[in-house]
């Protein structure tokens, strides 16, 4: 078989359609182009259905009520949707200190700064360097006016996923509403929302083989959480987000979901298989190190710094391979990964790191590959890297005194 | 980011790597940037009797302009003069690679590593 490059292993990123999914949108787009919210007609009353059906598809990988499933644009609508919206409707009861972890996502993080903005609090814990927060630190910062907590359940980065069952039960013993972005957990690990003591929880569909575009925010009923509405309009989706519902979106997402319900068990065997190979192919290399927990991460991610080598320069060097350096949502900028400088990861090594990310259509050929290129291109890399001749001349090179420019 | 065809070529393809005798009183070594920044160049040259520069190799930490921008710089120090040497300007650098903006840093820094490397002949040499 042979490896066509360049090899895709940028699924944290972004997952292509599953051509499924792409086949049940097609006839919604041109087909039932009906408004679902219309009522008068057939036409309507077909795209109402597909909603409600793959709302159903939604809730039931889950396991919620599809009446808890509001429909949004993606994940980065739905954090905004519920921290914001939840904040601002229970600031007045119960205070404005929020909680959030400085290795969440930047929809969650500036979300929040923008309620600190409008005259909120927040602490910002530190992880753990294993990626993971301490529950005792976390007890620590609850205030009597904590009104919200937002913790990521798998981290984009670094794949490693927080006990929320732990962290949720603290927040229900002190009243506090707790938001949960799954945006990188749907199709990964378990979500049993009837069980989890989790008020709200964000979703996308491209993160699990459905279209960009469409997301979902899981609002519990009971015990029943309100949010105030971002999204003025028409009334849609229960008063909580207004626009005329995007179609094949939903329809596409729906289907995404339903696969990933039936297959994700065996696939995630498949892929903690390729996962350890590309692993052990490239623990071969000297001074490279694994950023984030090892057992209480998915076996989607392998985030690695590869000491003394520049993490763009890397990314050049490996151009048939997709890869990047930390979420893409950074990759513009010029600064190392601020979750791997949250790990407490020295500069040399928050600046020398790859996030691969292995998904549905990765085979061993491609692992294989990139074992192999990455093993030429470290080397040859590490022939031109000064800090590489100090390490192997024996200099600690955090004892240099560096002139910072 | 799209790079320019000199920086790839720079990079692809980079000249004079390589590290001189640090003690030689004829060589002079300049290392400039942090890992903290993302960059540290490591620039040496080697002068002949009559002054002139007959050798530079370089060793860059750092992405791909900067590295680019240390391998022309060796390039363009042979058969220099250690005064010619320290009028070499960023500027020029950066307009050879065809820099972008956010760049420029990776041509100033070359430019540092010169003058640092130059500055440590000099101190080397008798007044």
């Amino acid at each position: 078989m042979t490896v066509h490059t360049p090899i895709y292993l940028d699924y944290s990123a972004t997952t292509p359609v599953d051509p499924r999914v792409a086949e049940k949108m097609i006839p919604y787009i041109t087909e039932h182009f009906g408004n679902p919210a219309s009522r008068s007609h057939p036409f309507g009353w077909t795209a109402e259905q597909a909603v409600e059906e793959a709302r159903d598809e939604v809730a039931k990988l889950v396991n919620a009520d599809p009446r808890e499933i509001v429909w949004t644009s993606g994940a980065t609508e739905s954090n905004n949707l519920a921290i914001k919206g939840a904040a601002n409707f229970y600031s007045g009861t119960k205070g404005k200190h929020i909680i959030t972890v400085q290795t969440e996502h930047k929809a969650v993080i500036d979300a929040v700064r923008e309620l600190e903005r409008q005259g909120f609090t927040a602490t910002y814990l530190a992880p753990e360097p294993n990626g993971l927060i301490d529950l005792e630190k976390f007890k620590a910062a609850i205030r009597p006016d904590t009104v919200l907590a937002s913790v990521m359940l798998v981290n984009n980065e670094i794949g490693v996923i927080q006990d929320i069952t732990a962290i949720g039960n603290i927040c229900r013993e002190n009243n506090v509403i707790f938001h949960v972005d799954a945006a990188q957990a749907t199709g990964k690990v378990e979500i049993d929302l009837e069980n989890l003591p989790v008020d709200l929880m964000s979703f996308s569909a491209h993160k699990t083989y459905g279209p960009k575009g469409i997301g979902a925010l899981y609002v519990r009923r009971k015990p029943r959480i309100r949010i105030e509405a971002q999204m003025h309009g028409g009334g849609h989706e229960r008063g909580m987000r207004s626009g005329t519902l995007a179609t094949h979106q939903i329809v596409g997402m729906g289907e995404a979901f339903r696969i990933a319900r039936l297959e994700m068990k065996a696939e995630n065997l498949q892929i903690r298989r390729l996962r350890d190979r590309l692993l052990s192919g490239l623990e071969e290399i000297d001074e490279v190190y694994v950023n984030g927990d090892m057992h209480q991460r998915v076996p989607h991610n392998l985030n690695i710094s590869f000491n003394f080598v520049e993490g763009e320069s890397l990314i050049m060097a490996v151009k048939n391979i997709a890869v990047s350096s930390g979420s893409a949502c950074t990759s513009a900028s010029l600064e190392p990964s601020y979750v791997l400088r949250a790990l407490g990861r020295s500069d040399e090594l928050a600046h020398s790191s790859i996030r691969f990310s292995i998904g549905r259509f990765t085979t061993e050929e491609d692992v294989d590959y990139t074992i192999a290129l990455m093993k030429s291109k470290i080397g040859k890399l590490r022939e031109l890297s000064p800090l590489w001749e100090m390490h192997l001349d024996g200099i600690d090179l955090s004892k240099v005194e560096w002139a910072a420019h | 980011m799209a790079y320019s065809d000199k920086v790839l070529d720079h990079y692809e393809n980079p000249r004079n790597v390589g590290t001189l005798d640090k003690n030689d009183p004829h060589v002079g070594t300049g290392m400039v940037g942090a890992p903290a920044c993302g960059d540290v160049m490591k620039l040496q040259i080697k002068v002949n009797d009559s002054g002139i520069i007959e050798d530079a190799k370089f060793k860059t930490y750092g992405c791909g302009s900067a590295i680019a921008s240390s391998s022309l710089v060796t390039e363009w120090l042979k058969g220099k003069t250690l005064d010619q040497a320290a009028e070499i300007k960023n500027s020029a650098i950066a307009e050879e690679l065809a820099l972008p903006p956010v760049k420029i840093h990776c041509s100033v820094l070359a430019e540092d590593a010169i003058k640092a490397a130059v500055a440590d002949l000099k101190s080397k040499q008798p007044a």
